[in-house]
């Protein structure tokens, strides 16, 4: 069942890719539909081609120690925290920046192999791309 | 009071200059005596997609981002748009010295010392014993 979620259709994917959002709030229990739930921080957009999935997050101001990528039985979570920055000393004119601890879940299709997941963090942007398991090619078997 | 005002809408003339949409990035901006230090997220701009100018009294930040998924990728799910265009408009106080800022980007994410001249800074008078 979960291969549909990242099926070849276009719009079915919208309804039927579910994520999870455990912010600090915990506002959603279980998988939620994306479509129902609000966005959570930091952003994050998926994308699948045929060999791979990628989906990347805009979290910026980390270093890259303080993120955790991790897969769980088809679930990939990506865990961090945001120090609030020394330099912002004094009389506060303005505070509208995302800071503490954050954690999204994004469900992988089946295809997905975990032993093939990137993550690389760059300009404040992390890009994870998974490999999708190559499908058995049928191979003829010589009769002697 | 402050000398750094945030300027809610942006400059008429940045309206139609741009038809790509805009992303107004979160700020912080602290005060302190010497200065104002502003932090913009702008997660995806690299160092030579920033632009930084002041006009007049109006700084204004654009920043060009450079990511997304690969072009053969198809969307199943977005929060953002693909290659978004940061831009974010300050007016300056008179105290600010705008030919003294200094800005550095890192990880996404702006930092802006913006000092203030040295007249519009307070000192403190000794009072000398009669």
């Amino acid at each position: 069942m979960r291969s549909l979620y990242f099926g070849a259709g276009a719009l079915a994917d919208l309804d039927s890719l579910r994520e999870q959002f455990n912010g600090l709030f915990r506002a959603v229990a279980g998988p939620a539909n994306l479509r129902a739930a609000s966005a959570g921080y930091p952003p994050v957009t998926v994308g699948t081609t045929s060999d791979a999935v990628e989906i990347v997050v805009l979290a910026p101001g980390l270093a890259s120690d303080a993120i955790q990528v991790t897969w769980d039985d088809g679930l990939l979570c990506i865990e961090g925290e945001r120090q609030a920055d020394v330099q912002a000393a004094g009389n506060v004119l303005s505070r509208e920046r995302s800071l503490g601890k954050f954690r999204r879940t994004v469900e992988l299709p089946q295809d997905a192999d975990p032993d093939r997941i990137q993550a690389q963090y760059q300009d404040g942007c992390l890009r994870i791309t998974v490999q999708r398991k190559r499908a058995p090619q049928p191979r003829q078997i010589p009769v002697h | 009071m402050s000398q750094f005002s945030v300027a809610l809408r942006k400059p008429a003339a940045t309206q139609a200059a741009d038809r790509r949409d805009e992303i107004v990035p979160a700020v912080d901006i602290h005060e302190d005596d010497a200065g104002v230090t502003l932090l913009a997220d702008l997660p995806g701009v690299p160092r030579d997609g920033l632009d930084i100018q002041v006009e007049s009294d109006v700084l204004t930040i654009t920043g060009n981002a450079r990511v997304g998924l690969s072009d053969e990728a198809q969307v199943v799910h977005a929060e953002w748009r693909v290659a978004p265009l940061y831009r974010r408009s300050f007016r300056l106080g008179r105290e600010m010295d705008s030919t003294a800022i200094e800005a550095t980007l890192r990880d996404g994410v702006l930092s802006l010392r913006i000092p203030k001249v040295a007249e519009a800074r307070p000192r403190r008078i000794a009072v000398q014993a009669a």
